[in-house]
C-alpha cells in the first residue's frame, strides 16, 4: 500500500529514486536471474544439510568417527569390503578406505567445517575490510598513509603460502577448524575489502549528506555508523557474497595439504589427500568429496555473482527487471478513479468546461 | 615522457618499501614466536648443546633490531655460520641455514625454483591461449548460445580447485585412459621431450584454473569497448565485425590482459603449491609443504619472502606494463 503512495508521488517527477525498498527491489533482482535462484537454492540445502548434520547421521544410524576395521580388507591395505565401497544399508555411500569410517556422515559433517570455516572467514575479513577501510577513508593523511600501505602489503601476500606458513608455527593446542579459518581470513580477502571500502568512503566522504552531518557536529564514530556504512552496504554485500566461495577452496586446498583441519574432524579437502591411491577400489571416496566441493563453490559463486548483478544498477538494468513501478502505473490505470483524472481530463473535460463558462 | 619515469620510479620506490615491510613483518612473525624459538629452528631432535649453537646463530640474545639487522646483513652480504667445527660462508642472498638438513635456503630454493618455473611458465601459454580466445569467442557472439555456454564453463573454471581437476584430469587420463604415464619431473637439459610430457598435465590442471580468470577479464573488456560511441561509427563506416573485434575491441583489453598476466605469473611461482604437491612435483611449493611439516623454520621463512618478493616485483611490473600498454594511467 504504502508502495503505491510512494508511487503516486514520485509519478509525476523525473527523479531516479526508486520507489520501491532496496531490500525488495534486491530480491527482484535477483529473482530474475534463473541460475541464481537454483544456485540460492542448491546454498540453501547445503546449509540445512550441514545444520541437520547429527539427525542425518542418526538417521543413518552412524557418526562420523567411528573406526569399523571388519569392513575393510586388511589384507589389501584397508580396501572397503562389498561393492562400491562398501555401500549397504547401514552404510549409505560406503566407507572410508583404511579406517572404515562411515562416508555419509563425514560427507555431512565435512560441510559443516566447510561451511563453518568459510562463513567465520568471511564474517572476519568483512568486519576487518570494513574497520580498515573507513578509518583510512575517514582518517588524517598521516593515518590513511599508515593504514594504506599495511593493506597494500597484504594484498600483495601469496596466501596458499602465508596460510601454510602460518600453520606451521602455531601451537596445536588452539582449536584447528577456527584457526584455520583466521589465518585465511587474516592472511587474504580483508585487504582487497579495505582497498574497495576506503575508495567508497573517499566517495561518500564528499557528499552532501555527510557533509551535513559533519557540519552538524556530528562525531566522527557517529558519522561512520550511521552515515557511511548503510552507504558501503551495496558493495560490502558483493564482495562478502564473492568471498566465501574462495574461502571454502582456500580451507579444502589448506586440508588437502595436510595442514588445515586434522583428523578426526572430517574435512572435504582432507578426503581428497588420498583419494587418488584409492580410486579403483572406492571411487567414491574420490568423486563425492570432488563433488560436494565443487557443486558448493560453484552454487556458491553463481550465487556472488547474482548478488552482485542485483546490487549493481548498471548490470541489473540489464535484466529488465525495473523498480516495480511501471507495473503499479499499470495496475492503477486499471482502476477507474485513478485513470479518469490522468487521461480524461485534458481531452474530454476541457470542451465541456469551457461550455458553461 | 618525464610524468612515465616519474611513474615508474614512484612505482619502484613503493615495490622496495613494500618488500621492506613484507620482510619485517615475516621475521618479526616466524621469529618472535610463543615459545622457544631456538628449539623450533633446530626442530624437535636437537640436543641442548645444538639448541644453544642455533640461538647464538640466530642471535637470540640481542633485542630485536640487530636480530633483524643480522638477518638482513645476510641477505644483502652474505653470512659466516660456525658449525661447530668449521665455519661455514653463506654467500651473499643469504637466507639462513637449514638445521634439519644442512643445506642452506638459498640451495634449496636455487634447486626447487626451476620445477616450478617450468611448471608456470608452461602453464601460461596454455592459459593465455585458451583464456583470450575464450574471452574473444564469447565477446563476439555476445548474446547468443555460445557465448552462455562459455560464461557458464569459465564460471566452472573459477569455482573448481586446482586439486580437483587435477585429481580427475590425472585419474582419466593416467589412470584410466593410459593415454599418460603419472606424471614424474624430468629436467629439461635431460630431456625436453619428457620434460614436456610429464608437465602436460600439470600444465592443464593449472591453466584451465587460470584461463576462466583471464576469459572473464578478455570478455567483459571487449565488451566494454564495444559499446563505445568510436566503434559505431567504425560500424556506421562499413567496417567488417572482424576487424573490430580484432583490431579494436582485442586492442583495448591487452594492457588489462598484460597487467593480469604479471600479477598470475608472480602469484603462481609460490602459488602452484597444490598443483606441485598433487603432481609430486619437487619445487618450491612442495618444498615448502614439507618444511611446514616438519616446522623447518628456515626453509619457510626464505620460501615465504622469496615468494612474496616475486608477488611484489610481479605487481609492480603489472602496473609499469599497464601503463605501457596505456598511457592513460600515468596521468591518474
Amino acid at each position: 500500500m504504502s508502495e503505491a503512495l510512494a508511487v503516486v508521488e514520485t509519478a509525476g517527477t523525473d527523479t531516479t529514486v526508486p520507489a520501491v525498498s532496496g531490500a525488495r527491489q534486491f530480491w527482484r533482482r535477483l529473482r530474475a536471474q534463473r541460475a541464481a535462484l537454483v544456485a540460492a537454492a542448491v546454498v540453501a540445502l547445503l546449509v540445512l544439510v550441514a545444520l541437520a548434520a547429527p539427525l542425518l547421521t542418526a538417521l543413518e544410524g552412524q557418526d562420523p568417527t567411528t573406526y569399523h576395521p571388519a569392513l575393510i580388507d586388511s589384507a589389501r591395505g584397508g580396501v572397503p569390503l562389498g561393492s562400491f565401497g562398501g555401500v549397504s544399508a547401514e552404510h549409505w555411500l560406503g566407507v572410508e578406505p583404511q579406517t572404515g569410517r562411515d562416508m555419509f556422515a563425514r560427507l555431512v559433517y565435512g560441510a559443516r567445517v566447510s561451511l563453518g570455516v568459510s562463513l567465520g572467514a568471511t564474517v572476519v575479513q568483512v568486519a576487518v575490510g570494513i574497520a580498515m577501510g573507513v578509518a583510512a577513508g575517514l582518517g588524517n593523511r598521516w593515518v590513511d598513509l599508515v593504514l594504506s600501505r599495511i593493506t597494500d602489503i597484504f594484498v600483495s601476500m601469496p596466501l596458499m603460502i602465508m596460510a601454510l606458513a602460518l600453520l606451521a608455527i602455531v601451537p596445536n593446542t588452539f582449536p584447528r577448524p577456527v584457526l584455520v579459518a583466521l589465518i585465511i581470513a587474516l592472511v587474504a580477502g580483508w585487504s582487497t575489502m579495505a582497498k574497495m571500502v576506503r575508495a567508497q568512503t573517499l566517495t561518500l566522504k564528499n557528499l552532501d549528506y555527510v557533509a551535513a552531518a559533519r557540519l552538524s557536529g556530528w562525531k566522527t564514530w557517529r558519522i561512520a555508523v550511521r552515515e557511511l556504512l548503510p552507504g558501503l552496504a551495496a558493495p560490502g554485500i558483493t564482495y562478502a557474497a564473492l568471498l566465501i566461495p574462495s574461502n571454502i577452496s582456500a580451507e579444502a586446498a589448506l586440508s588437502f595439504l595436510g595442514v588445515g583441519v586434522k583428523p578426526p574432524t572430517p574435512s572435504w579437502g582432507q578426503m581428497l589427500t588420498s583419494a587418488d591411491v584409492w580410486y579403483q577400489a572406492a571411487p567414491q571416496y574420490l568423486l563425492l568429496p570432488a563433488a560436494a566441493l565443487f557443486v558448493t563453490v560453484f552454487a556458491l559463486t553463481v550465487l556472488g555473482d547474482g548478488v552482485r548483478v542485483a546490487l549493481d544498477p548498471r548490470a541489473a538494468s540489464r535484466l529488465r527487471v525495473g523498480t516495480g513501478r511501471r507495473r503499479e502505473n499499470r495496475a492503477r490505470a486499471a482502476v477507474p478513479e485513478n485513470a479518469l483524472p490522468e487521461k480524461a481530463l485534458p481531452v474530454k473535460s476541457l470542451p465541456e468546461k469551457e461550455g458553461p463558462a | 615522457m618525464n610524468g612515465f619515469t616519474g611513474f615508474v620510479l614512484r612505482r619502484v620506490i613503493g615495490a622496495v618499501v613494500t618488500l621492506f615491510a613484507l620482510s619485517v613483518i615475516i621475521y618479526v612473525v616466524f621469529y618472535v614466536t610463543p615459545g622457544n624459538v631456538a628449539q623450533i629452528t633446530c626442530g624437535p631432535r636437537c640436543s641442548p648443546a645444538q639448541v644453544h649453537q642455533v640461538a647464538q646463530q640466530l642471535h637470540l640474545d640481542d633485542p630485536l633490531y640487530v636480530r633483524y639487522g643480522h638477518f638482513l646483513q645476510g641477505i644483502f652480504a652474505g653470512q659466516d655460520y660456525s658449525t661447530g667445527t668449521s665455519v661455514e660462508h653463506c654467500a651473499a642472498p643469504c637466507l639462513g641455514q637449514s638445521y634439519q638438513t644442512g643445506r642452506q635456503v638459498t640451495d634449496v630454493i636455487w634447486t626447487k625454483l626451476p620445477v616450478s618455473v617450468s611448471l608456470v611458465l608452461g602453464a601460461m601459454v596454455i592459459w593465455l591461449v585458451l583464456g583470450i580466445g575464450t574471452g574473444v569467442l564469447s565477446a563476439w557472439r555476445r548474446g547468443r548460445f555460445t557465448e552462455r555456454a562459455l560464461t557458464a564453463v569459465t564460471l566452472a573454471g573459477t569455482a573448481t580447485p586446482v586439486f580437483v581437476i587435477g585429481l580427475v584430469l590425472m585419474i582419466v587420463v593416467c589412470g584410466e585412459l593410459r593415454l599418460l604415464p603419472f606424471p614424474q619431473y624430468v629436467n629439461l637439459t635431460d630431456d625436453p621431450e619428457q620434460w614436456a610430457w610429464n608437465l602436460l598435465l600439470p600444465w592443464l590442471s593449472l591453466a584451465l584454473i587460470e584461463a576462466a580468470g583471464f576469459a572473464r577479464l578478455t570478455r567483459a573488456s571487449m565488451l566494454e569497448t564495444l559499446a563505445e560511441d568510436h566503434i559505431r561509427t567504425f560500424r556506421a563506416y562499413g567496417v567488417g565485425e572482424r576487424a573490430i573485434i580484432v583490431r579494436h575491441a582485442l586492442r583495448g583489453a591487452t594492457a588489462s590482459v598484460i597487467a593480469l598476466n604479471a600479477v598470475t605469473v608472480g602469484s603462481a611461482v609460490g602459488g602452484a603449491v597444490l598443483t606441485e604437491t598433487l603432481f609430486g612435483l619437487p619445487g618450491i611449493g612442495q618444498e615448502l609443504v614439507h618444511a611446514v611439516k616438519v616446522v623447518d623454520l628456515p626453509v619457510v621463512v626464505g620460501m615465504v619472502l622469496v615468494t612474496g618478493f616475486f608477488v611484489v616485483l610481479a605487481n609492480a611490473l603489472a602496473d609499469v606494463l599497464y601503463a605501457v600498454a596505456d598511457r592513460r594511467v600515468v596521468l591518474a
